[in-house]
Order: structure tokens, then C-alpha cells, then sequence
């Protein structure tokens, strides 16, 4: 017991750690990338090219004096970002990174839990933190915060929905909702193959799920001048700021085990490949975000209510249909 | 009398997205893979910095003779052209009737770098450098006198 208890810690504080650090180094790819894309280079003041610039930024952050408005709902106000950071970092428990490995005589598995129903828990709870949005655009009494919250929720549970049938399609070629019995599936063939329509779907709504640029309606820095987190400062803002850091890596972590083999590879299985992928998706959510305009808000919902969702309905349809046939 | 009107009431079909997307999408997704392969048009710029013209008009030099004694002969031809008055000369006048400023002072806040200043200098003794980055704390360092007008170089900004 005392043995299982002491490999579980060392497990979660070193996946929690990596994550965080994913997490931090995310937002370096981010300005890294979008200053290329610009052809400007980027951060390169901090360290060897920039890249001491994450670490640079959170002692700011701490630093920074927290300013709280007057008309603000404050125990709201003061919880809104810990539901947003909570739920966020939550995910990381069910993120298969990779298979069991043999370390000092023990059997190892590479996750922190294997639940039977893990892709409910990270649709409900990347769903729980858009609380985190609109209770602190509500609580912070700013109209630019309200607008921004609503909107932001509004999309979110749209979009949600596509995704999830997006994720059911997968679900019904795996035969299973537990996250390391889908990659474990996938061990001969990617569901990228076998599932391409919902790969897109999945991809998209993601894309919406978490707040990226074509779908950035909770901020939309041009009409609502940074939206739901307009009144934050310092830490508080930090913490919405790595919470939709930390929902982009389990996004990427996401795509990765339903649809692109987790852990599996050409070669040698393991985590570098899991890592590998993440890394190619979260560098497709920044060229993505350097690439499109913000959508307008009736199209948006438009697009998810109008194309997304049946979409997913009719790729739910024509999967039963295969599975039945084959 | 409502038909007239038509044009101007926003028609909600009207909003309706119309055209290709899907192409445009990838093209342009191409377009920035394409620029991000490519290299960057901005410079390093404390440490690497663009050439400027050879008549940049940039921080004043009072240029000295092969004695090291400043060329400057206190005429105020430069103070007298001045258009914002940056330029404040105290002369002094030796027995022997040699003239050199006991005071050149620039205001480098207030001149507005047209160069008139070394225009009107008959014995070629001010000029404009190229030093155009010149950085401080307080209003008062920017109070250049001789002795810092003489080394306009050591004020070029080093990313410090």
C-alpha cells in the first residue's frame, strides 16, 4: 500500500510538473510561432532565444498588484479563475502519455488513472471550466466582461455538443470510453484513418472548446476589449491565462489519443510519440490562430448549430452503418 | 414608400456567408507556413541595427583640431539660427584675441535636429552625427555641455 501510495505521488507530481511546464513553454511556442509567422523573430531578450520568457512572465505575474473593482462581486470575482485553473488542470489526470514500462523492477503505467468512463470526465469538466468565463465576467461588473462571459459559455456549450458526437463516432469504432483502452485500439490503425470526418469535427469544435482565435469570442480583444477577463490583474489574470493554456495542451493531449495513436508509433511506442504529437497540434492551434480572422457571433452559432452538429449526427449515422455492415 | 427603403434596412440574408471557403482556408494556412519558414525582415535591433543615410542628422559633435582644442569660435551664429533656441553659448575671449566658447550648451530636448546649427557654422566646427538612440533617466541629462557634445558616440543606446 505504503509502496502503491509513494509511486502514485511521484506519478502525479512529475505529470502535473511536465504538464504545467508543456503548459508554460505553450505560450513561448505561441509568441514564438506568431513572431515568425509575422516575420518578426519573437521573444529573444530572455534567455538563449526567449526562452527563459515564461518564467520571466509568472515572477511578473506575482509581482503585479492585484487590483479588485469596486462594483465587483468579490467572493465571485476571487473564484471565478480557480474554477478556471481547477477544472483545466483536472484533465491531466486522465491524459494517457503513454503505455507501462519496467522501472526498477516495477510495472509502471504512464497515467495517472485509467477510468472506464475518462472521455465523459474531460468532456463534463473542460465543459465546468467555462464557469470560470462567465462568473468572472459577471462578478467583475463590467459590461465588456458580461457580453464576453455570455458569448464565451453560449459558444462553449455549442460547440460542446458537436464534440461530443464527434468523440461518440470514436467511441463506437474503439468499443470503449476509457482513454488508454482507445489508444491501445489504435495500436494497428489511427482513428484518424478509420474516422477523418469526425477527426475534422473534433478539430474544429476543439478549436471552439477552447476559446482559439477563429472562435475567440469570450475576448475577441476588438469588441470587447479582452472580454471576460477585462477587470483581472496580476496572478488572477495569469491563472484564466494558463487555464486556457493548460485546456489547449489537453486539447492537443486529446487529439492525440483519439484520433492519432497516443503513445503508438513507428519504431519504438512511448511517450516521446504522445509528446511528439501534442507538440505538432499545439503548433497547429498557434498557425491556425495566425492564419484566420475572428468569426462574427451569429456565425459562429450558425456554423456549430447549422453544420457542425449535423455533420455529427449524420457521421454517427454512417458509422453504426459501417460497423453494422462490416 | 417602404420599397424605397429597402436598401437601407439590414436584410439578415443579406449577412448570410456567400462563396468558396474551403480553398481559401488551406491557402492561406499555406501562406503562413510559408512565411514562418521564412526569415524574418525585423533585426536584433540593440545588438544589430540598420545603417542610416550619410546625411542622418542625428546628436551634435563639436568638433576639436588637430591640437585637441575644440574648433568652435564662440561666434553664436548657431544659437542665432536656432529655431527652437536649443543652443546656449557663453564666450570668452582671450588676451591675445583668441575666441572659444567657456559654455556650449545644447538642450538635445528642445532641438529639433534640422541642422541649420552646422549650416551656419563658418569654421566647420559643429555637426550632426548619427547617433539617433541616445537614452536617459532625468530631463537634465539631456542638458548636453561641451565636454559631452565633444563624444556624441558614447551615448549610442546598448540595450542596457
Amino acid at each position: 500500500m505504503l509502496e502503491y501510495m509513494t509511486i502514485l505521488i511521484i506519478k502525479t507530481l512529475v505529470a502535473f510538473a511536465v504538464s504545467l511546464l508543456i503548459v508554460a513553454y505553450s505560450t513561448w511556442i505561441e509568441r514564438k510561432v506568431l513572431g515568425h509567422v509575422q516575420l518578426r523573430h519573437g521573444p529573444r531578450r530572455v534567455g538563449f532565444h526567449g526562452l527563459l520568457q515564461p518564467i520571466a512572465d509568472g515572477v511578473k505575474g506575482f509581482f503585479k498588484e492585484e487590483l479588485i473593482p469596486d462594483n465587483a462581486d468579490k467572493p465571485l470575482f476571487l473564484l471565478a479563475p480557480i474554477i478556471s485553473i481547477a477544472a483545466a488542470v483536472t484533465l491531466i489526470v486522465v491524459v494517457p502519455f503513454g503505455g507501462k514500462v519496467h522501472l526498477f523492477g516495477r510495472e509502471i503505467s504512464l497515467y495517472l488513472t485509467d477510468l472506464d468512463v475518462s472521455v465523459l470526465l474531460v468532456l463534463g469538466i473542460s465543459t465546468l471550466g467555462a464557469y470560470g468565463g462567465i462568473l468572472g465576467g459577471w462578478s467583475s461588473g463590467n459590461k465588456y466582461g458580461v457580453i464576453g462571459g455570455l458569448r464565451g459559455t453560449a459558444m462553449m456549450i455549442s460547440y460542446e455538443l458537436s464534440m461530443a458526437l464527434a468523440v461518440i463516432a470514436v467511441i463506437m469504432v474503439s468499443g470503449s470510453m476509457s482513454l488508454v483502452d482507445i489508444v491501445n485500439s489504435q495500436a494497428g490503425m489511427w482513428n484518424i484513418v478509420k474516422q477523418p470526418f469526425a477527426f475534422i469535427l473534433f478539430l474544429i469544435c476543439g478549436l471552439a472548446e477552447i476559446n482559439r482565435t477563429p472562435f475567440d469570442m469570450p475576448e475577441a480583444e476588438a469588441e470587447l476589449a479582452c472580454g471576460f477577463n477585462v477587470e483581472y490583474s496580476a496572478m488572477k489574470f495569469a491563472l484564466f491565462f494558463m487555464a486556457e493554456y493548460c485546456h489547449m495542451f489537453v486539447f492537443a493531449a486529446l487529439v492525440t489519443t483519439l484520433f492519432l495513436g497516443g503513445w503508438h508509433g513507428p519504431i519504438v511506442d512511448g511517450p516521446h510519440w504522445f509528446f511528439l504529437k501534442s507538440f505538432l497540434i499545439i503548433f497547429f492551434c498557434v498557425w491556425e490562430r495566425s492564419t484566420f480572422p475572428r468569426l462574427r457571433y451569429d456565425q459562429i452559432m450558425a456554423f456549430g448549430w447549422k453544420i457542425m452538429l449535423p455533420f455529427g449526427l449524420l457521421n454517427i449515422l454512417l458509422t453504426g452503418l459501417w460497423l453494422l455492415v462490416f | 414608400m417602404a420599397d424605397n427603403n429597402k436598401d437601407y434596412i439590414l436584410n439578415i440574408s443579406d449577412r448570410r456567408p456567400t462563396g468558396k471557403y474551403i480553398t481559401p482556408i488551406l491557402k492561406g494556412l499555406g501562406y503562413t507556413l510559408k512565411n514562418f519558414f521564412s526569415k524574418p525582415i525585423t533585426i536584433k535591433y540593440p545588438t544589430e541595427r540598420r545603417e542610416v543615410r550619410d546625411r542622418w542628422r542625428g546628436l551634435h559633435r563639436l568638433k576639436v583640431d588637430d591640437q585637441g582644442k575644440l574648433k568652435c569660435v564662440a561666434c553664436g551664429l548657431c544659437a542665432k539660427i536656432c529655431p527652437p533656441k536649443a543652443i546656449t553659448i557663453v564666450p570668452y575671449e582671450e588676451p591675445g584675441g583668441t575666441r572659444y566658447p567657456k559654455e556650449f550648451v545644447i538642450d538635445e530636448l528642445r532641438c529639433i535636429f534640422c541642422g541649420f546649427c552646422q549650416e551656419a557654422c563658418p569654421k566647420d566646427a559643429i555637426e550632426l552625427t548619427k547617433v539617433y538612440d541616445f537614452v536617459d533617466y532625468q530631463r537634465k541629462d539631456f542638458i548636453f555641455d561641451i565636454e559631452k557634445l565633444k563624444t556624441p558616440e558614447k551615448f549610442i543606446f546598448n540595450g542596457k
